[in-house]
């Protein structure tokens, strides 16, 4: 019931956060220019549409989880709100869990308002909706309540600039771990070893990345979403477990 | 714990800090050793810097000490059932500022298991307490500092704790802003409940407190209760005014006399202790010379925080 109440206070305290709304505004921009693009597309515009509007989804989503994310934790401890928290009969994990649950209730707010939006211009535009789209778009919501908890365990332990320095970092590497792993391969045995380490210590992104799948129409079975599920709320699991170790044992200041 | 009466005890509590790239260590608290009693009004008392805030943070399950121990209601710090009963108000405190004064107070209520009817009524009775109904639809971005200090001391109050814990509660607030958070301060003391804040202002404190602890630096000088801490060791002067009194009975008064000073017809005369108070009253009957006034000096904490100052570590001097 508390992380119940942390979690909505954190919802509440980011519907009033201006930036928000920029940020939807922008994706829903994207999401409608689409529509213009096509007309002058020569070609399957169905591509595009797909493309940027899965695309648009996916980096506002983001940059949501990474600029509203850092502020969680590290804005609370620098405003010293926390202090009030911190005395109340509440475990710090229970704190930390609630803020997290409040931005990931956050997101899917956003993400419903511009699936929505991708919905009506798929239907304007007369693209056909398969299933192939709304497993793309739970992937791309999974990838972002991974990467909320990067920002939170970042931000128990540094400042919310260098939180989203951070978080936009395993962002890029996320997506081009799959290259790590390739290079370790031309690599002797010990550097193979330490590629190899931090190939599978980031969280390969690239796991919940369906757009390809989209456009092309290839098929991505049960098994394989299966598998992709598990492995986000494992790491993000993991993520959270190591944020609240690090944030019992830390002294506000 | 030994005594069921005493809500807060800390022994040797210590901490100290890493400062700067090298981890230079810096002791915030110096072995401190603290009891506070059910139903008193204790003060916790010391400059800026003198490790107030670091250890009422420690009490409150913020910091770790780096040794020494704490309880509060006989529980070790930090232990959740303790903090149930307890209620605290931060330094220069900081909210949810896109709340609302009564959404800010549902917030705290639902932390701790308050909802519907009760937390309402709750609600309304800690508004009108802290004098804070007329700002429950206002957003706290909007309040004033000695608006905040309230709703903060009513989010300290949401659960009807025993112990209230205020860190400079009067600190940056008018006259008049202090004046209200005495009140409440007293009308808490009133309904039974232990307080203990810290404060720099020693006149509040005095007006407050039936128990203050002075540290300095980390280290606590003294301890005990106002009254006697005032009086211990410092002989009361005594400031006489007498008019006519003959040159003899001068020369006997600035016998006693640790200063004195003669304007036209009238001696003024500071005597040193109320001892000499007697002899010279017989001085003025046998000189046949009239007492105009006669004012003892009651020292002050502020005294007392000087002499602390002053005489215990002179290395302390510049804390103040």
């Amino acid at each position: 019931m508390r992380i119940l109440s942390i979690a909505l206070n954190t919802f509440r305290e980011n519907l009033r956060e201006k930036l928000l709304y920029n940020l939807l505004f922008f994706a829903l921009l994207m999401i409608g220019s689409s529509i213009l693009l096509s007309r002058i597309t020569l070609g399957d515009y169905h591509r595009l549409i797909l493309d940027l509007g899965l695309a648009s989804i996916n980096l506002f989503g983001v940059l949501i989880a990474i600029f509203v994310g850092i502020g969680l934790v590290s804005k609370e401890v620098d405003r010293k709100t926390i202090y009030t928290i911190v005395s109340k009969p509440i475990p710090r994990y229970e704190f930390l869990l609630g803020k997290y649950c409040g931005l990931v209730i956050t997101l899917l707010a956003n993400t419903v308002v511009m699936v929505a939006g991708l919905l009506i211009v798929l239907q304007v535009m007369d693209v056909p909706i398969t299933s192939l789209v709304f497993k793309s778009l739970a992937l791309i919501f999974l990838e972002l309540m991974v990467i909320t908890a990067v920002a939170v365990l970042f931000s128990t332990f540094t400042s919310a600039t260098l939180s989203a320095i951070f978080t936009l970092a395993v962002y890029v590497i996320g997506h081009l771990s799959g290259d790590l792993k390739e290079f370790a391969k031309k690599l002797d045995e010990v550097s193979q070893m330490v590629v190899n380490a931090i190939y599978y210590t980031l969280p390969n992104l690239e796991r919940f990345n369906l757009k390809g799948h989209v456009i092309h129409h290839l098929d991505f079975g049960m098994t394989d979403m299966a598998l992709s599920l598990t492995y986000g709320l494992t790491y993000s699991a993991f993520l959270l477990l190591l944020a609240s170790v690090i944030f019992q044992r830390r002294d506000f200041q | 714990m030994e005594h069921s009466n005493i809500i807060l005890k800390t022994a040797g509590l210590r901490k100290t800090f890493k400062v700067g790239f090298w981890g230079r260590e810096v002791t915030a608290l110096e072995g401190l050793d603290l009891e506070v009693k059910q139903g008193e009004v204790f003060g916790f008392l010391g400059p800026n810097g003198a490790g107030k805030t670091t250890t009422i943070k420690m009490l409150m399950g913020l910091i770790y000490p780096t040794s020494g121990q704490a309880w509060l209601f006989g529980r070790p710090i930090g232990d959740q059932e303790s903090k149930a009963r307890l209620g605290f108000l931060p330094e220069s405190p900081y909210f949810y500022d896109y709340l609302t004064g009564l959404e800010f107070l549902q917030f705290y209520g639902h932390l701790f298991g308050l909802r519907g009817v009760t937390l309402e009524k709750r609600i309304d009775e800690l508004l009108e307490l802290v004098g804070m109904s007329h700002a429950r639809h206002l957003q706290l971005r909007k309040f004033s500092k000695g608006m905040l200090q309230r709703v903060g001391i009513a989010q300290a109050l949401i659960n009807d704790p025993e112990l209230v814990v205020l860190d400079e509660p009067m600190s940056g607030l008018d006259p008049v802003g202090r004046k209200e958070i005495r009140d409440l301060i007293l009308c808490l003391k009133e309904s039974g409940k232990t307080i203990f804040f810290s404060s720099h202002i020693l006149h509040d404190a005095e007006l407050l407190c039936d128990r203050v602890a002075i540290i300095l630096k980390g280290r606590q000088v003294a301890c005990g209760r106002v009254s006697e801490l005032i009086d211990e060791g410092v002989a009361h002067s005594v400031e006489v005014v007498i008019d006519g009194l003959s040159p003899e009975g001068l020369a006997r008064l600035r016998q006693l006399a640790d200063r004195v000073i003669v304007q036209g017809p009238q001696v003024l005369a500071v005597l040193p202790s109320r001892q000499q108070v007697g002899p010279v009253l017989e001085i003025i009957r046998g000189a046949g010379a009239t007492l105009v006034s006669l004012t003892p000096h009651k020292g002050s904490l502020e005294d007392l925080f000087i002499r602390e100052v002053k005489n215990k570590q002179p290395e302390l001097r510049e804390a103040v």
